[in-house]
C-alpha cells in the first residue's frame, strides 16, 4: 500500500464535497423533526429530488434551474406525506416508509429516458483572494456554489431556530403541541410548512448527487444517503451545529476509504465500504443523544 | 349597577352525543372575582374555552365592555385582555421560563427585555421566578408562576384560572390567593374555576354554579355554606365514606433506606425512605406531582428495581423481583395514568383484566389465556365496581376517567391483594365515582389489606387515611396518625419542614 499517493488536501477537499448532500437532507430533516414530525421518507424525497433536478437540468441546460426543480420536486412529494400524515392522521413511520418506497420508484420511471446522459456541467467557484490561500484555498474556496448554498442554509436554520420568534414557534410545536394549540398557534400549518421545507431540502440532497458528484442519472444512486441523513440528525441531538460535525465525519470516512481503496490499502474492499457506516454507528453510540423534541412522531388533532 | 366587564347570553355549545353548555348566561364585573363552580363534564372547561376563543359556540352571544365579543382564536381574545392559566399547563418543558413567556404573548419583546419584565412583575407580586431557568425543571408551583406572569404582562382586565390550586401545597394556595388579591385591588376581573368549594369561599364575591351544562344557581360563596354548594354543584347529597376503627395489624411491607436514581431527566431521586406498613391500615402520602410519586409507585409495583433489602415484603427482600412475582405474594399497584399505564387503551377490558390479573385469578395455563375465565373476572368488576359499559368486550379507551379508574382499582381490589398500592385514585373522577372509589379502599382494608394512597387531594387523605405522611423531593417524612393533623401541620409536612418542633421554634 501506498499511503503517498494520498493528497491530504484533495482528501479534505472532497470531504466538503462528499458531506453535502447529505448536509442538505439532514438540515431539513432536523427542522420536520423539531416541528415534531418524524418524515422517514428522506430517501424517497432525496431520489425525486435527484431525477427532477436532473430532468430539468438536463433540459433547460441549466444546473441552477435544475436545483431549483430539484427543491419543488421534494416539496412536492413531501406534500403527499404532509397531507396523509397531517390531515388523515395516518401513522408517521408506516407512512414514511411508504414515502421511501414510491419516491424510489416514481424516480425510476421519470428517469427511464435519461439513463447514460451527462448532467450538464456546474463549474467550481474560485473565490477571489480567499481560494488563492495556500492549502486552505482549495480545501475550503474552491467548491461548486452549492457547498455554499448548504453551509448558508445550515447557518440559517441555526439562526432561526435560536433567534426568530418564528423559530421559537416552530419548536414550540415540536416540543408540546397541546400547549402550542392552546396558545393559539396553528400546529398543522407549522408542521406543513416544515415537512415541505424538509422536502425542498432533501431534494436539493439529491439533486446534488446527480448534477455534481455523479453527475448522471442511475436508479436508485441516492443508495442509503437518506438514512445517513436520518441518522445524523438523531445523533446530532437535533442541533444544527453538531448536524456538520457528523456529516462532515461521515463524508470524511466516506472519502478516505476511497483514497485507501485506491491506494490498493490490504483490508478486503467490503470492510472498507463498511467504513462510513460503522463509524457513524460508533459515534451516535458513544455520543449521548440528546433529549428529543417532546411530540416528536405524534399525531395532533384538535379535538374539543 | 354600571355595566359588566363581560356579558355572557345564552351561550350553547353541544358536541356530537353531549351538550356542553346550554343556554349560559351571566355577567362578570371590573375587578370581581367571580367563581366558576361544577364538577367534572358540568362544562366549565367548554365555557372558558368559549371565552379564550378555543371553541365557537353554537348560539349565544358575549359583550365586552358592552361591544360584542366573538374572539375567532385566543390571539383575538388576549388581544381584547382575555389572559388565561390552563388546568394542565400549557408549558414547554424544554425551554427557559423567558422563551414560554414569549410564546403567550403578542409582540413580545426581545428576550433580554423580557426577563427584566419577569423580574419586575415577580417582585411586585411576591412571584419569585428566574427567567433563565429551565421549565421542565421547576416546581409545580413555580411553573404556574409561569403561566401567572405571563398573564400578567399582557395588562389583561380578565384573568381565568382553570383549578389553579389543584398541585399546590397550602401555603402556596396563600401566596397565590394574596396575587389575586392584589390583583382584583387593582381592577382585573378574575373568573376561579374550582370545585375546592372552601378556597371558593375564601376568595370570591361571586359564584356560578354549572351542573350538566346548565347554570343551576348563582350564589354569594362568603355567606352560602360549602355544603349547600356541594349539593347544588352535585344535584344530590354528598356520601361521606365510613370505616370502622380497628386495632393495627402486623407489619406486611416495610422500606428501609429505600434510595433510587430519578429514572429520567424530569424524574425525582428516591432519598432514604423508610416505613412500615401494618395489615389492616390506609397509610396515606401526600405531596404535590413530581415530587418522586411515580417513582416510588414504580419501586413499589416492581417496575424499578432497587437493592433487594429495600423493599421486604413480610421480612423477604424483593428489591429485585419483577412485577408478576410481586402480584404472585399479594402486592398490587394501581398507577396513576390509567390511559396507557393501569390500561392499554385500544384493547378490551376482558384483555386488561388478564394483563394485571392472569397471575393471581389462574387465567391462563401453559402459555394459553382461559378467555371464558377472564371475561367472567371482567364481568365480575364490572358489576362490583359499577363500571358503566356496555360489556367487557369494549376497549378501555371509551370509557370515561371515572369509569376507568373504577374498573382500574376494582380490577386490583378483587385479586384480594395483600397490599395495595394505589397512586391519585380519584385524579379527574367526578365527586360520585371518587366516593365509590374511596369506599371501596377503605372496605378494602377492613379486610385486612395494607393499603398505601398516594394522593395530592389532600381532603381525601384525611378522610380515609390512618396514617399520613409527605413526600417531599424524593423523602418521606415520619408518618403521623392522620386524625387531628391541622391543615397547618400538612402543609410545614408538604414543605419538607420534617420536625414539627423545629419549625414551630421559627414560627
Amino acid at each position: 500500500m501506498d499511503l503517498t499517493s494520498i493528497n491530504p488536501i484533495l482528501l479534505l477537499a472532497s470531504l466538503m464535497v462528499a458531506a453535502t448532500p447529505i448536509i442538505l437532507a439532514a438540515i431539513g430533516e432536523l427542522v420536520v423533526e423539531r416541528a415534531g414530525v418524524l418524515n422517514l421518507g428522506v430517501e424517497g424525497m432525496m431520489i425525486t429530488g435527484a431525477i427532477c433536478g436532473f430532468v430539468v437540468a438536463v433540459n433547460t441546460g441549466s444546473p441552477w434551474l435544475g436545483f431549483l426543480g430539484a427543491a419543488v420536486g421534494g416539496a412536492l412529494v413531501s406534500l403527499v406525506f404532509g397531507f396523509l400524515t397531517q390531515f388523515l392522521l395516518s401513522n408517521q413511520v408506516a407512512t414514511g416508509l411508504a414515502l421511501t418506497l414510491f419516491g424510489l420508484g416514481l424516480s425510476a420511471l421519470m428517469g427511464q429516458g435519461y439513463i447514460g446522459i451527462k448532467a450538464p456541467s456546474f463549474p467550481d467557484w474560485h473565490i477571489p483572494l480567499l481560494g488563492d490561500i495556500p492549502i486552505i484555498g482549495p480545501i475550503i474556496f474552491q467548491h461548486d456554489p452549492m457547498v455554499y448554498v448548504g453551509l448558508f442554509i445550515v447557518a440559517g436554520v441555526w439562526a432561526f431556530l435560536k433567534y426568530s420568534r418564528a423559530g421559537l414557534i416552530l419548536r414550540a410545536v415540536g416540543e408540546n403541541h397541546e400547549a402550542a394549540h392552546a396558545l393559539g398557534y396553528h400546529v398543522v400549518r407549522v408542521r406543513m410548512l416544515a415537512i415541505m421545507f424538509g422536502g425542498a431540502c432533501a431534494g436539493l440532497g439529491g439533486a446534488y448527487l446527480s448534477l455534481v458528484r455523479v453527475p448522471q442519472w442511475t436508479e436508485g444512486m441516492t443508495a442509503g444517503a437518506g438514512w445517513i441523513a436520518l441518522a445524523i440528525v438523531v445523533f446530532a441531538s437535533w442541533r444544527p451545529g453538531r448536524l456538520l460535525l457528523g456529516a462532515y465525519l461521515f463524508g470524511g470516512v466516506t472519502v478516505l476509504q476511497l483514497n485507501l481503496q485506491a491506494a490498493g490499502a490490504e483490508i478486503g474492499v467490503e470492510y472498507l465500504s463498511m467504513a462510513p457506516y460503522l463509524a457513524t454507528i460508533a459515534v451516535l453510540v458513544i455520543m449521548r443523544a440528546g433529549r428529543a423534541p417532546g411530540s416528536l412522531g405524534q399525531s395532533f388533532h384538535a379535538s374539543r | 349597577m354600571t355595566e359588566p366587564l363581560l356579558r355572557l347570553s345564552g351561550l350553547t355549545k353541544a358536541y356530537p352525543g353531549v351538550v356542553a353548555n346550554k343556554d349560559v348566561s351571566f355577567d362578570i364585573g371590573r375587578g370581581e372575582v367571580h367563581a366558576l363552580l361544577g364538577e367534572n363534564g358540568a362544562g366549565k372547561s367548554t365555557l372558558v374555552k368559549t371565552i379564550y376563543g378555543l371553541v365557537k359556540p353554537d348560539a349565544g352571544t358575549m359583550t365586552l365592555e358592552g361591544q360584542p365579543f366573538q374572539p375567532a382564536e385566543p390571539r383575538a381574545a388576549r388581544a381584547s385582555g382575555i389572559a388565561m392559566v390552563f388546568q394542565h399547563f400549557s408549558l414547554f418543558d424544554a425551554m427557559n421560563v423567558a422563551e414560554n413567556i414569549a410564546l403567550g404573548m403578542e409582540n413580545p419583546p426581545p428576550q433580554a427585555e423580557i426577563a427584566a419584565k419577569v423580574r419586575s412583575v415577580s417582585d411586585q407580586y411576591g412571584l419569585p421566578l428566574d427567567p433563565t431557568r429551565i421549565v421542565g425543571e421547576l416546581s409545580a408551583g413555580e411553573r404556574q408562576r409561569v403561566e401567572i406572569i405571563r398573564c400578567l404582562l399582557q395588562d389583561p382586565k380578565l384573568l381565568i384560572m382553570d383549578e389553579p390550586t389543584s398541585v399546590l401545597t397550602p401555603q402556596e394556595v396563600d401566596i397565590l390567593f394574596e396575587t389575586l388579591r392584589k390583583l382584583s385591588a387593582e381592577g382585573t376581573a378574575i373568573l376561579y374555576i374550582s370545585h375546592k368549594l372552601e378556597e371558593i369561599r375564601a376568595l370570591c364575591e361571586n359564584a356560578t354554579v354549572l351542573r350538566l351544562g346548565e347554570v343551576v344557581g348563582d350564589c354569594d360563596p362568603r355567606e352560602t355554606s360549602a355544603r349547600d354548594m356541594a349539593e347544588l354543584m352535585v344535584g344530590t347529597v354528598l356520601h361521606v365514606p365510613e370505616r370502622a376503627e380497628k386495632p393495627a395489624g402486623e407489619v406486611v411491607l416495610s422500606l428501609n433506606g429505600l434510595s433510587a436514581k430519578a429514572p429520567h431527566r424530569f424524574g425525582t431521586p428516591l432519598r432514604n425512605i423508610t416505613v412500615e406498613v401494618r395489615t389492616g391500615e390506609v397509610l396515606g402520602i401526600g405531596g404535590v406531582a413530581g415530587n418522586g410519586q411515580d417513582e416510588l409507585v414504580a419501586a413499589l409495583s416492581g417496575e424499578m428495581k432497587t437493592g433487594r433489602d429495600m423493599v421486604q415484603f413480610k421480612g423477604n427482600g424483593i428489591g429485585q423481583t419483577h412485577p408478576n412475582a410481586r402480584r404472585k405474594i399479594g402486592l398490587l399497584a394501581a398507577p396513576e395514568e390509567r390511559m396507557g399505564h393501569a390500561a392499554a387503551p385500544d384493547m378490551s377490558l376482558t384483555e386488561n383484566a388478564i394483563l394485571t390479573a392472569a397471575t393471581r385469578k389462574e387465567l391462563t395455563s401453559r402459555g394459553f389465556v382461559h378467555w371464558g375465565k377472564a371475561r367472567g373476572f371482567a364481568k365480575e368488576v364490572i358489576a362490583k365496581f359499577d363500571v358503566r359499559t356496555p360489556g367487557p368486550q369494549n376497549a378501555a379507551r371509551s370509557l370515561s376517567g371515572g369509569n376507568l379508574q373504577k374498573f382500574v382499582i376494582g380490577r386490583e381490589i378483587m385479586q384480594a391483594p395483600e397490599v395495595l398500592v394505589v397512586n391519585q385514585p380519584t385524579w379527574g373522577v367526578d365527586a360520585s365515582a371518587a366516593a365509590a372509589i374511596r369506599q371501596a379502599l377503605l372496605d378494602l382494608a377492613a379486610t385486612g389489606t395494607a393499603v398505601i394512597v398516594i394522593s395530592q387531594d389532600l381532603d381525601e387523605l384525611m378522610e380515609i387515611s390512618d396514617r399520613f405522611a409527605a413526600l417531599n423531593e424524593g423523602r418521606l417524612s415520619s408518618p403521623r396518625p392522620a386524625q387531628g393533623l391541622t391543615v397547618d401541620e400538612i402543609g410545614l409536612m408538604l414543605g419538607g419542614a420534617h420536625d414539627m418542633e423545629v419549625a414551630h421554634d421559627h414560627a
